[in-house]
This record gives structure tokens, C-alpha cells and sequence, in this order.
């Protein structure tokens, strides 16, 4: 791992690069995540990236600001998580106080010119999200067997039914069906394996 | 009560309560600041409009937003954001102490193997919701059509490519600007 003296001064930076760039929400901060924090910094793999993921969709609270926190937190513990939140929220807040302070709702609403440009960002962001399920699917080594869980999984989110499309519902069944898994068959195979 | 202390316990509460991220978290907001009368409910929709124009997750935004506009001073800003991210700041660093300090557990290592499917499914609904005529347009209208080439090109960029996201989203922004 390159961690030079500055370490915070570079997790503030990356993350506040990354809050300057997301539009749209968490979900839209993984590709740019991923390829600062695991592909340049080479600061996590893969797969920890994907755990961490998991640990922060499970909490209350913003998604992205979780996302910094887990990170912030791996890389240098409480202070890490500090800068990396931190960062993550300076950029929309000096922004949008910006805008209350000096400009009304209508001026930046029906400004012809940022309605032209983020017709085009809109589009690019859901590609930014589509990305990431193809690369964490493959840290998570998903299979012709396993594919079934995240394909019911979005598809039952995106239904929009009640109880059944609540994301909070496949965190807590994700987290009981792996253990069982484990314990009845990953172990026993393991035993029977020696 | 003080506007300061409501504002505190309404984005406490929306902070506390809102799971899953981003739009999910909208009709939270709603709720809490529309009830309190801070801002009525064309204010909101503007406030989303913003929210979908300057970057940083919404319920930043809306913080900010409303913390300044229902108080007319920046230190309402300052209370409403730091209620909204505090108390889920701590919950998840101390989740995140607590599991990497039992990592070697076996509940931790069965429900991680469970979960990681399950992320890849919640990251791929969230793609899915956003394909929406908001993103996209009407169905089969131009508008639609270029969208989509748009999205196409960025996945290919981003997926192939060694280009950064950040110079995507650039890029999609200057060929919204010459296309639409």
C-alpha cells in the first residue's frame, strides 16, 4: 500500500472529488470509488470493497456517507472515516448554500443551459451503476447457480410491491440464509474435505 | 420549541430512519419538512429539481437546503446536515469496528457470504429503477433515443476503457448540452 505521511489530506481529497461528482445518490459513487479507492490508490481489493459495500447499505443514514465512513474507517480508522465523511459532504453542502444564500429555485430550475447538460449526465449516471453490477458480481464470484439471488433480489426491489421491495428485507435474509449456508454446508464440506 | 431543536429532530429522525440510499429516502423528507411548514410542497419538488442538478447525495441537500432557507442563517444549514449524518456516522463506524474486530467469526463470515450476492442485486435494482422517463424520456421520442445511445457510451467508457467516471459524466454533460 503507497500511504505516504499525507494520508488524511488524500482521503479527504479523493472523497471530496468523489461527493463533487455524484449525482444521484450513493449507488452512483461506486464506479468512481472503485476506480480511485481500489484501482489507483490501490487502497482496498475487490472484494473487501464489496463487504464494506454490504456494511454500509445495512445502516441508517445517507448511502454515500456510509460508503466514505467504512472506507475512511478501513484505511485509517476513526480519523480516516472523519476526513473521508467529511469530504464526501463539503462539496454539495458549499454548493447548495451557495444557492440559497445567492440564487432562487427558478433560476436554477428552468436555466436552459443545466437543464441541457444534465439531460445528458442523467443517462451517464444509471451507466455508472449498471458498471459496478457486473464488476462486483465478479468479486463476488457470482455462478450460473448463484446468479438467481441478485436477479430475484432486483427484481422483486424493482417491482415496487409492498414489503417484498424493501431493500432492508434482502440485507437481513442475506446475512441469516449466508450463515446457514456456511455453517451446514461450506464447514461440513470443509470437514468432510480432511 | 425553537426551529433550531425541530430542525435537529426532524433530520434526526430522517437520518435514523432512512435506509437504502438516495431517492429512498425522498418521501422521509416530505413527511418531516412539509409537515413542519418549512417549505410547502412545490418548494420540495424545486428542492429535488436542485438536487438533481448540483451533486452530493439528497439528503445532504436537502439539509442544507432547508436548514438555511427555515432559519435564514448558514448555522441552520450547518444543524440540519451535521443531524442527518452524525448519528448514522457513528452506528456505522462502530458496525464497521465491530465486524472487523470479529471477522474471523463464524456468524460474520456466513452472513458476508450471504450479503455479497445480495449487494450486487440492491446495486443492480438501483440501475434499474433509474431507467425510468425521467432519466430517459418518453419511450421511442428522440429525446429517448439519444439518452440512450448516452447511457450506452458511458457503460462502454467506464466497463472497456481506462477512462476516469468523473471524465465521463463530463463528457455526457457537454453532449447533453450540444444534443438536447
Amino acid at each position: 500500500m503507497s500511504l505516504t505521511k499525507n494520508i488524511y489530506l488524500q482521503l479527504w481529497l479523493t472523497f471530496m472529488k468523489i461527493g463533487a461528482f455524484t449525482f444521484g445518490g450513493g449507488w452512483a459513487m461506486i464506479s468512481i470509488i472503485e476506480r480511485e479507492i481500489v484501482d489507483n490508490h490501490k487502497w482496498i481489493e475487490k472484494d473487501e470493497f464489496l463487504d464494506l459495500l454490504a456494511i454500509a447499505q445495512a445502516m441508517p443514514g445517507i448511502l454515500a456517507v456510509n460508503i466514505a465512513v467504512v472506507i475512511g474507517d478501513r484505511l485509517k480508522g476513526i480519523k480516516g472515516s472523519m476526513a473521508a465523511a467529511i469530504g464526501t459532504i463539503l462539496p454539495s453542502f458549499v454548493i447548495i448554500l451557495a444557492i440559497a444564500i445567492f440564487l432562487t429555485p427558478d433560476t436554477i430550475k428552468n436555466n436552459e443551459v443545466l437543464t441541457r447538460i444534465f439531460k445528458g449526465i442523467r443517462p451517464a449516471v444509471v451507466a455508472l451503476i449498471i458498471a459496478p453490477v457486473i464488476t462486483t458480481a465478479r468479486a463476488a464470484k457470482i455462478n450460473w447457480k448463484t446468479i438467481i439471488i441478485p436477479i430475484t433480489v432486483a427484481g422483486l426491489i424493482y417491482s415496487g410491491l409492498p414489503v417484498v421491495s424493501n431493500p432492508i428485507l434482502y440485507i437481513i435474509l442475506g446475512g441469516i440464509g449466508g450463515y446457514i449456508y456456511y455453517t451446514h454446508v461450506t464447514l461440513k464440506q470443509r470437514k468432510e474435505g480432511e | 420549541m425553537s426551529i433550531y431543536l425541530k430542525l435537529i429532530w426532524a433530520y434526526l429522525k430522517i437520518g435514523l430512519f432512512g435506509f437504502g440510499g438516495g431517492y429512498a429516502m425522498l418521501s422521509l423528507v416530505q413527511s418531516e419538512v412539509v409537515k413542519n411548514g418549512w417549505i410547502t410542497n412545490q418548494m420540495f419538488t424545486d428542492i429535488v429539481a436542485i438536487s438533481q442538478m448540483t451533486p452530493g447525495p439528497i439528503g445532504i441537500n436537502s439539509a442544507t437546503y432547508i436548514g438555511y432557507v427555515s432559519t435564514g442563517n448558514v448555522l441552520g444549514s450547518i444543524i440540519a446536515t451535521l443531524a442527518v449524518v452524525l448519528p448514522p456516522y457513528l452506528l456505522t463506524l462502530y458496525a464497521s469496528h465491530y465486524i472487523s474486530r470479529h471477522s474471523d467469526s463464524t456468524i460474520i463470515k456466513g452472513a458476508f457470504m450471504g450479503l455479497r450476492p445480495v449487494v450486487v442485486g440492491l446495486i443492480a435494482s438501483a440501475a434499474l429503477l433509474l431507467m425510468n422517463k425521467e432519466n430517459f424520456g418518453i419511450a421511442g421520442s428522440s429525446e429517448n433515443l439519444i439518452s440512450i445511445a448516452l447511457c450506452v457510451a458511458s457503460f462502454c467508457m467506464v466497463y472497456f476503457t481506462k477512462i476516469h467516471p468523473i471524465f465521463v459524466i463530463i463528457l455526457a454533460g457537454i453532449a447533453g448540452f450540444f444534443l438536447f
